[in-house]
Parts: C-alpha cells; sequence; structure tokens
C-alpha cells in the first residue's frame, strides 16, 4: 500500500518530491493510527492543505469501507455453510504463522539495547499472562486496557532515558 | 449510546496504534470483545478477511465491528472513530512542527514505544498459538469443531511451507497465499475426509 502511494504522488503526479516522502513516512510510522491513513494526511495537506488532507484521507478509507460493509451483511449466512468453517478452521493455524512472520519484519524497526530488550520481553510475557489473567482496570466507562498502559509507559521511560542520556536511547 | 461507545472505543484504539496493523489486535481484545461486540475468534477470521481485502486493517475491523453491532451508522462511527485520531496528530504536526521528528524526546519516546509495540504483537501471537493448542478458538456459531491434532497438523504443514518458501526465496511468503494454503488445508481435512 504504501508503494502505491509513493508511486501514485511521487512518480506520476509529481505532487511532492522523494526526499519529502520520506521524511512523510517517518512521521507516519511514528504517530498513532494507521501508516497509511497518516501518509494520506500528510500528503494531502503538503499539496492542498485542509482540504486537500481531508480529501485524500476520505478517498483512502472509502473503498474499505464499502468492501467490508458488504461483506460484513452477507457473513453470517456465509459462515453458516460447513465448507467456509472448514476454510475458517484452516485459516485460524494461518493466521498465526502470519503473526510470527509480523514479528520478523517488524524486529529491524527495534534497535535491541539492554533497555528495549527488556521493554519487548516484559511486553510479551504481559500479553501472554493476560490470556490467562484479567489485567484490565476499568474506571467508570473507560477501560485501561493493558496495551494502553504498555505503550504510555514506554513512551515515559523513552523520555526518562533521554533525559538521563545525552545521545538518543537507540543509538 | 452505542454509536458513541463505538466511536469513542474506536478513536481511543486509533490513538494507541503505532506502526499500524497488528499491533492493534490486543487493545480490541481488551476493548471490543470485553464488551462483548464481537468474540474472540472473529478476529482471527477477521484478520484473514482483512489481508484478503483491500485497505488498512484498522480501517477493515472499525467497518466490520460497527457493522455487526449497529449497522451502517455504526459502521460510519467506528470508523470515523479509528481515522480521526492520525487526521487531528498529522495536520497539527504538518501544520505547525514540522520540525517535530528532529526533537530528541519525541524521538526518545518513539525508540521506547516500538519494542512494547513488537512485543504486543509478538505476545498475541503466542496467544493465538496457545488457543489454537488448546482448541479454544472454536466459534460458537460453528456446527464444525475442530480437534488440536488436526489444527496442529495444518498449523505444522503451513509452517514447513513457510520456511521452505523463505529458506529458498529469501523472503516471505504474500499473506494470501499463507491463507489460501492454509484454508484449502481446512476444506480438505475438516469438510472433505
Amino acid at each position: 500500500m504504501i508503494s502505491i502511494i509513493e508511486r501514485e504522488t511521487v512518480e506520476k503526479n509529481r505532487w511532492i518530491s522523494q526526499a519529502e516522502m520520506f521524511d512523510i513516512l517517518s512521521i507516519s510510522e511514528s504517530t498513532p493510527g494507521p501508516i497509511s491513513v497518516n501518509t494520506a494526511t500528510f500528503v494531502g495537506y503538503r499539496v492542498a492543505g485542509f482540504w486537500g488532507s481531508f480529501f485524500s484521507t476520505l478517498g483512502l478509507t472509502l473503498p474499505s469501507f464499502v468492501i467490508i460493509l458488504l461483506i460484513s451483511f452477507f457473513y453470517k449466512t456465509f459462515l453458516s455453510w460447513t465448507i467456509v468453517q472448514a476454510a475458517f478452521l484452516g485459516i485460524r493455524a494461518g493466521v498465526v504463522i502470519l503473526l510470527f512472520d509480523a514479528v520478523l519484519k517488524l524486529k529491524k524497526i527495534v534497535k535491541f539495547t539492554p533497555l528495549t530488550t527488556s521493554l519487548f520481553i516484559v511486553t510479551t510475557s504481559l500479553i501472554v499472562l493476560s490470556f490467562f489473567f484479567d489485567f484490565n482496570l476499568s474506571l467508570g466507562s473507560f477501560k485501561f486496557s493493558l496495551s494502553i498502559i504498555l505503550i504510555l509507559l514506554g513512551f515515559i521511560i523513552g523520555i526518562i532515558a533521554t533525559a538521563l542520556k545525552k545521545g538518543e536511547l537507540d543509538k | 449510546m452505542i454509536f458513541f461507545e463505538l466511536f469513542y472505543v474506536f478513536f481511543l484504539i486509533g490513538l494507541f496504534t503505532f506502526g499500524g496493523g497488528y499491533g492493534m489486535i490486543p487493545l480490541i481484545q481488551e476493548q471490543v470483545v470485553a464488551r462483548g461486540w464481537i468474540d474472540a475468534s472473529s478476529i482471527t477470521d477477521f484478520i484473514a478477511i482483512s489481508e484478503s481485502t483491500p485497505g488498512p486493517f484498522a480501517i477493515n475491523i472499525a467497518t466490520f465491528v460497527g457493522s455487526q453491532t449497529g449497522g451502517i451508522f455504526g459502521a460510519l462511527c467506528a470508523t470515523i472513530g479509528v481515522v480521526l485520531p492520525s487526521f487531528i496528530v498529522i495536520l497539527i504536526i504538518a501544520v505547525l512542527i514540522s520540525r517535530f521528528m528532529k526533537n530528541r524526546f519525541v524521538r526518545g519516546a518513539l525508540s521506547g514505544v516500538r519494542p512494547i509495540v513488537l512485543g504486543l504483537i509478538f505476545g498475541t501471537a503466542i496467544v493465538f498459538l496457545i488457543k489454537l493448542i488448546i482448541s479454544s478458538s472454536n466459534p460458537q456459531s460453528f456446527t464444525l469443531t475442530s480437534s488440536y491434532r488436526e489444527s496442529i497438523t495444518i498449523f505444522l504443514m503451513v509452517l514447513g511451507f513457510y520456511l521452505a518458501y523463505r529458506h529458498f526465496k529469501k523472503k516471505s511468503p504474500h499473506p494470501i497465499a499463507l491463507l489460501a494454503i492454509s484454508a484449502l488445508l481446512g476444506i480438505v481435512i475438516f469438510w472433505v475426509l
């Protein structure tokens, strides 16, 4: 998906330069939300201001929205067929491999230092343990879920480590 | 009200998803499954559906959960909710602080979050593997069920394909290829035999 965005905006339409695209991508990867949505918003803003970002984000969202909406209407009927159920029971095994594959691919975004390695190990262990025990805190209607707490903790530890050291945490 | 709750929960999910995609699965378990909007096993099915259709995972799952819970308007609320944090944060960065990423505290904070995101995905992968082994992932709505032996057989066969592919081609097979093979094995083992 990212390579399509790059081809359309940099090479075909020449809306932004390759160097600018590189900056946009690194910001998109580090800000909350799906990378492709972030990239679309950013490119849209650079090209045509607020409405540019509005329409590029709308354009990116709409195809998924329509396709998934259609699928969700037929989903229950579709799943009542035993051949589909059999396929999905097989797919459960495939999805597990897909997730491990995602870890392998994403491994390179982390520079493994003693600190980041421990953060990684603690997060992994807590997520696995949360399958057996319920760690979630509820404050009224707000569910303080484990992954939110962990993400916030990552931010805080990252900032503290930077403040203590002169250099950057992962360099 | 369900529409507001859909918007709010997916806004939260959008806000705390970094690096996109699978890092958000634990959050979906904690927020969406805990509210009873979809059952845990549907998430696995949905990962497969999302991989086989165009578009980002976050938008796909927001639309799907929204539609199952509150129809078209529900889908709209959830999708706007998941997109809005990105939209707002990127606009702020693009308008005000384009030098944002150069700040060493911003970079420090992000290097603290990255290993967490990787751990979230790795933990999820292990949990899904455990579920597969103890066969707790059979949805209640299914008339077919799988035993752990059958699931593990399929898992090992797909794993074999995956490892062989990586060994010979030096890259990962396309997700759709992996899913197609596991679906086919599922049909052969659970339906034909």
